[in-house]
Formats: C-alpha cells, sequence, structure tokens
C-alpha cells in the first residue's frame, strides 16, 4: 500500500492518554478477554481509519489504475484545498462552533485575486490581501458568535451574503487568471511535489504545532469543552473566539487562491459546496461537533477518505450522483461510529475491565 | 457591620468589600452588602436560596461586577474586569460544579488560563511535561489523590474532580480560597477531607469564605458566621458564640434577634 497509515501519529488530542492508558498492564485472569475488548475499543474509535483502509485495498484490487503514482497525487492535489481549510474548520469545531462561510470566502477570493491582477498588482500583494480579507471576514464571523448568535446562523448568513459579494463583484463572470506566480500556486511543484500538496502540509504543521502545543489551541479546546468553565478561570473568550473564525477565514483564503490557481480563473461559482465536504472531512476525522476535543491528522485523513472514494466510485464508472448518496451514507455512519458507538463500546469495555 | 469584628486579629482585613449593590434587570440580587475576612479566618456566608451569598462571592471572584461598591485587597482598592483580575489578586473560587473541563487533562484543567509558556518569544510552546510534574508535586503536597494527571477529568469521580478543583484554587499562593457549597453531595469521608483542607488553608494564613447550607460544616471549621437574606446582611456571629438555632432563626427571618428593631438595618 502506498498510504502508510499505519505511521500516521494521532498525537494532537485526548487520544494520547486513552492510548497510554489502555496500554497499562492488566492484572486479570483472561489476557484475551482484555485483548478482544482493546481490539474493540481501538477498531471504534479508529473506525475511520480503517474504513479508508479497506476502501483503498478493495480499490487496488478493482482497478489497476487506482494505485498509480499518478492518480495518486491526483487525488492528493484534488484533496488539498479540503485539508488547507478543513485545518481552520477543526479549530472553529474545537470550540464548538462551525464554520458554513469557508465556502463563500472561496469565491470573493477566486473574483479578487483575479481582478486585482488585472488591476497590476503585484502576485505577492494581491495573495498578502486576500489573505487578509478572509482573515477580517472570519473575525467578523467570530466577534459575532461571541456576541451570542449561533454559529450556524452567523456563518450561513456569511454563507449567503459573501457568495453575493462575489456575484456582484464579478458581475456573475468567471475571468481568466495568467499570473504565473499565482497560477504556481496550483500548478506548480517544488522536487516533483505539487505546491497545493506542500503548501497544505505546511498548513498542517503548523496547525498540529497549534492545537497541541500553543495556548490558543488548548484555549480554543476550553472554550468548546465547557464555556462557562473557559470564562470563570478567566480566559478571553471573545478574543479567542475572533482568532479561531479569523484562522479560519484566512485559511479558506488559501485554499481559495489555491483552487483559484490550480482553475486557473476568478469565478463566483468556486467553491460552491464546499464547506459541506470541509466539514464531513473534520467530522469524519473524529473531532467531536460539540467541542472539547479535535484532531488535525483525522481531518487529513477524513478529507482524504472523502476524496479517494469519489476516485474510487469515478474509476468505476459509477454515476456521480451515486457518488453523493454514497459520500453521504459513509457520513452518516462515521458519525454515529464516533459518537454513539464508540460511547457504547468504550463504556462496555471499561465496565467489563471492572467486573474481572 | 463589621468594624467590630474587622480588628479582631489586631490587622487591617485582607480583603473588605463594602457598599457593594448589584442588580440583574429589575431584580435586586444585592443592597448595600458589605464584609470583611482577615488572614487565616474561616468565614461561614450562609442564608436561603436566593439571598445573595453566590452573586455577592462571584463579584468577588470576578465573574461579576457591581453596580456600585468597592473591594479593597490588604487595604488597597482594586477593581477586578474579570476572574483574571481576581486570581491575579490571590483571589480563588471554588464553584459548586467545580467548573472544570472535562475533555481536559487534571493538568490542563489545574494551569487553565496561567500555562507555563516557553521562552520563544514568538513560539510559546506550552510546557507539558513541566505543567505535569508540578501537577503530581502540588497533589502530593495537597495529599490529595487523583489517578493521574494526564487523564481528563471526565474519567474522574465526583470527589477526584473536586481535589482538581481545590488543587487549583490552592495551589498559586492564594489569599482567599472561596469555596461554594463544597460539601453539597459528597460523603462522610470526603467530607472530612474538605474540612482537613480548610483547616490546612487556615494554618497557612489563607483565608477561606464557605458558602454552606450544612451549619456544621461551619461550627466545625469556622470562625464566623456571615447571615445574608434577600441581598442583605442580616447579622454576623462568632462561631463560639452563637448556636445553630440562632442561625436558622435569622436564615428564616432575615431578622437579628439581638437587636430591637426589626428587620436589620441593611446598611454597614
Amino acid at each position: 500500500m502506498q498510504l502508510p497509515l499505519s505511521r500516521f501519529s494521532f498525537s494532537t488530542t485526548s487520544k494520547v492518554y486513552k492510548l497510554a492508558r489502555l496500554d497499562h498492564p492488566v492484572t486479570g485472569p483472561s489476557g484475551l478477554n482484555q485483548r478482544a475488548r482493546r481490539l474493540a475499543v481501538l477498531s471504534v474509535r479508529y473506525g475511520t481509519c480503517i474504513g479508508l483502509a479497506l476502501w483503498l485495498v478493495a480499490m487496488a484490487c478493482s482497478s489497476d489504475y487506482f494505485l498509480t503514482t499518478i492518480n495518486l497525487l491526483n487525488v492528493a492535489r484534488q484533496t488539498a484545498p479540503i485539508i488547507i481549510i478543513g485545518v481552520g474548520s477543526t479549530f472553529v469545531m474545537a470550540t464548538a462552533g462551525i464554520d458554513l462561510s469557508v465556502g463563500a470566502i472561496v469565491a470573493l477570493v477566486s473574483c479578487l485575486t483575479s481582478a486585482w491582477l488585472t488591476d497590476g498588482l503585484t502576485a505577492s500583494l494581491v495573495v498578502i490581501a486576500v489573505i487578509a480579507v478572509g482573515a477580517c471576514l472570519g473575525a467578523l464571523n467570530g466577534f459575532l458568535v461571541w456576541l451570542g448568535i449561533p454559529a450556524f446562523i452567523v456563518t450561513l448568513g456569511g454563507l449567503v451574503s459573501i457568495r453575493g459579494i462575489a456575484f456582484v463583484y464579478s458581475n456573475g463572470y468567471a475571468t481568466p487568471i495568467t499570473n504565473p506566480a499565482i497560477l504556481w500556486l496550483g500548478r506548480g511543484a517544488v522536487l516533483g511535489v505539487d505546491a497545493p500538496i506542500l503548501i497544505a502540509l505546511l498548513v498542517v504543521v503548523a496547525g498540529v504545532f497549534t492545537l497541541s502545543r500553543s495556548q490558543l489551541g488548548l484555549h480554543a479546546l476550553a472554550v468548546g469543552g465547557r464555556e462557562e468553565a473557559a470564562r470563570v478561570m478567566g480566559l478571553p473568550i471573545g478574543r479567542i473566539k475572533i482568532l479561531v473564525y479569523g484562522i479560519s477565514g484566512a485559511l479558506a483564503a488559501l485554499g481559495g487562491l489555491v483552487l483559484a490557481a490550480r482553475l486557473s480563473n476568478g469565478s463566483p461559482n468556486a467553491g460552491m459546496g464546499l464547506e459541506l465536504d470541509v466539514i464531513s472531512a473534520v467530522v469524519l476525522g473524529g473531532t467531536s461537533l460539540f467541542g472539547g476535543s479535535a484532531t488535525i491528522i483525522g481531518t487529513i485523513i477524513g478529507a482524504l477518505f472523502i476524496g479517494f472514494i469519489r476516485n474510487g466510485l469515478n474509476l468505476l464508472d459509477v454515476n456521480p450522483y451515486w457518488v453523493q448518496v454514497v459520500t453521504g451514507i459513509v457520513l452518516v455512519a462515521a458519525v454515529l461510529l464516533n459518537t454513539i458507538v464508540n460511547r457504547r463500546v468504550e463504556q462496555w469495555a471499561r465496565v467489563s475491565a471492572t467486573d474481572e | 457591620m463589621g468594624a467590630g469584628f474587622r480588628d479582631r486579629r489586631m490587622s487591617a482585613p485582607l480583603i473588605r468589600m463594602h457598599d457593594i449593590s448589584k442588580a440583574f434587570g429589575a431584580v435586586r440580587a444585592l443592597s448595600h452588602v458589605g464584609l470583611s475576612i482577615g488572614e487565616g479566618e474561616v468565614l461561614g456566608l450562609v442564608g436561603d436560596n436566593a439571598a445573595g451569598k453566590s452573586t455577592l462571592m462571584k463579584i468577588l471572584a470576578g465573574a461579576h461586577q457591581p453596580d456600585s461598591g468597592t473591594i479593597e485587597v490588604g487595604g488597597q482598592a482594586v477593581v477586578f474586569h474579570g476572574p483574571h483580575d481576581a486570581r491575579g489578586a490571590g483571589i480563588e473560587m471554588i464553584y459548586q460544579d467545580y467548573a472544570l473541563v472535562p475533555a481536559l487533562t487534571v493538568t490542563q484543567n489545574i494551569f487553565l488560563g496561567r500555562e507555563v509558556l516557553g521562552a520563544w518569544p514568538l513560539l510559546r510552546v506550552l510546557q507539558r511535561r513541566q505543567m505535569d510534574e508540578r501537577a503530581k508535586a502540588l497533589f502530593a503536597a495537597l495529599g490529595l489523590r487523583v489517578p493521574s494527571v494526564s487523564s481528563p477529568v471526565r474519567e474522574l469521580s465526583g470527589g477526584q474532580q473536586q481535589a482538581v478543583a481545590i488543587a487549583r484554587a490552592t495551589g498559586f499562593d492564594a489569599k482567599l480560597v472561596i469555596m461554594d457549597e463544597p460539601t453539597a453531595n459528597l460523603g462522610a469521608p470526603a467530607i472530612a477531607k474538605v474540612r482537613d483542607t480548610i483547616t490546612r488553608l487556615k494554618l497557612q494564613g489563607v483565608a477561606v469564605i464557605l458558602i454552606s447550607h450544612r451549619l456544621e460544616d461551619v461550627f466545625a471549621v469556622g470562625d464566623r458566621f456571615i447571615v445574608m437574606k434577600h441581598g442583605h446582611v442580616v447579622a454576623a456571629r462568632e462561631v463560639g458564640d452563637t448556636h445553630a438555632d440562632e442561625i436558622v432563626q435569622m436564615i428564616v427571618t432575615g431578622a437579628d434577634p439581638r437587636r430591637s428593631a426589626a428587620p436589620a438595618d441593611p446598611k454597614p
């Protein structure tokens, strides 16, 4: 297998110590039973991972083209924007929030990029400016959420109105992007690694560090875990929310740049429905919708899962409408696994451990 | 009230709240309330539901801001804009629900809001090992037991969660620890443990304010009662100078039987 799944380390969340705890030597008469329990708990916890692995094996057996480097890189390239934006959404979901506006920010950034390049701005200035626009829109979302409006409503408003701005700004037309430096973001490569993949990797490294090693990441988890406790411990709730949604907006802008560059045009229709892919990836990865626990490596796996399902069904010549059906079912099944089944199995494992 | 008690320890009070009022919309939660407490003093704050005890203490802990009135710490007037300021002044509160984040570990909860960070200016890395070590040392010093400082709080029992809340409140050079119903919902051994903790804090010179429905806790470890009703202070009593019946009577009637004029003058 090309993907070294076993080497992914799940180092971002609560999962580390849970694993460590399970590794404690248990004095009991039935070591076999113990091992079976552990296996059950782990297989539910890493259900998405196992699902992805099974899917990869099944696809490798049914399509000769699937495991070729070209195809795998193709999937990785297509998935890169979802991963980039998904890192931001993982932070938002850590605070028990949701960001539905990322697809619209992608569209706006896509239009702004082509327009500003046409106006004669340099590529680097455009990159900085559109990321700033994304960060500001995100920060505005965060501010409104902090005021007490549900995140779902705030960012749903963003989804509609920001895309509206993109349409107003572009008059509904897609315009070409020809600037080579911008195009490189979507089509270039360094030492054979495509630029979108490289950018996604950099974002992931920064995201993993921020979530697990920085004060902001910890405080985001605390706010999502129990906001009232975070408040009485004196955490700056408003600042944390504005920062987290700001990061999500900035990364949506970066993802929008990569997408616009790959398609080489700025279109108000860009990123239509992308927010749903992003949220699916985050949830598939095991980040809790209710906040408090989040994993960026999980988000990558979730994004790759979505990418490989689409790619695989495509290669098998399945009607693309069915692809939507399957993606939706997989999402619901994964959430079922991550929430209810996971809780039941862990409870069962704990109870039967104390019974011995 | 309070002037007579204030000088009991022959020094300026550690904390003094003066003429505090607070309304939530049309509801007047506190009117012109004052109290003071000295080093190593254990004060029992008692009263019916909605007497204003929790509101008064949340103001002292920085969780609410008073509409009017002043707070002094060591004779200096202070203004708490949030819990962070109060904690900075050495005032810690143990909430009735412990105010822990269930998904975070014991260490993460203890250091929440005052994490130990690395020295690099732009990459201030959480010093996880150092915080774990300090949390372990803290529990050892307190004689409190938790299974592991790296387990998430949600996996702990109620008593263990309280131990985490106590460790967090007492582990950072607190001058005053406020405990909101610390013995509610606890079994006898756990209650004894809480009383031990209060006595130990007292010996270290830490002041403790105990909000409690259980008068026997205050009689066991406290120095003084303050009785509240409807947002007023009804009376203050030294523990040795009163008995449970009198306190209960004041809680119920809202009047101090030792004063001739029935309802108690709310103004200090």
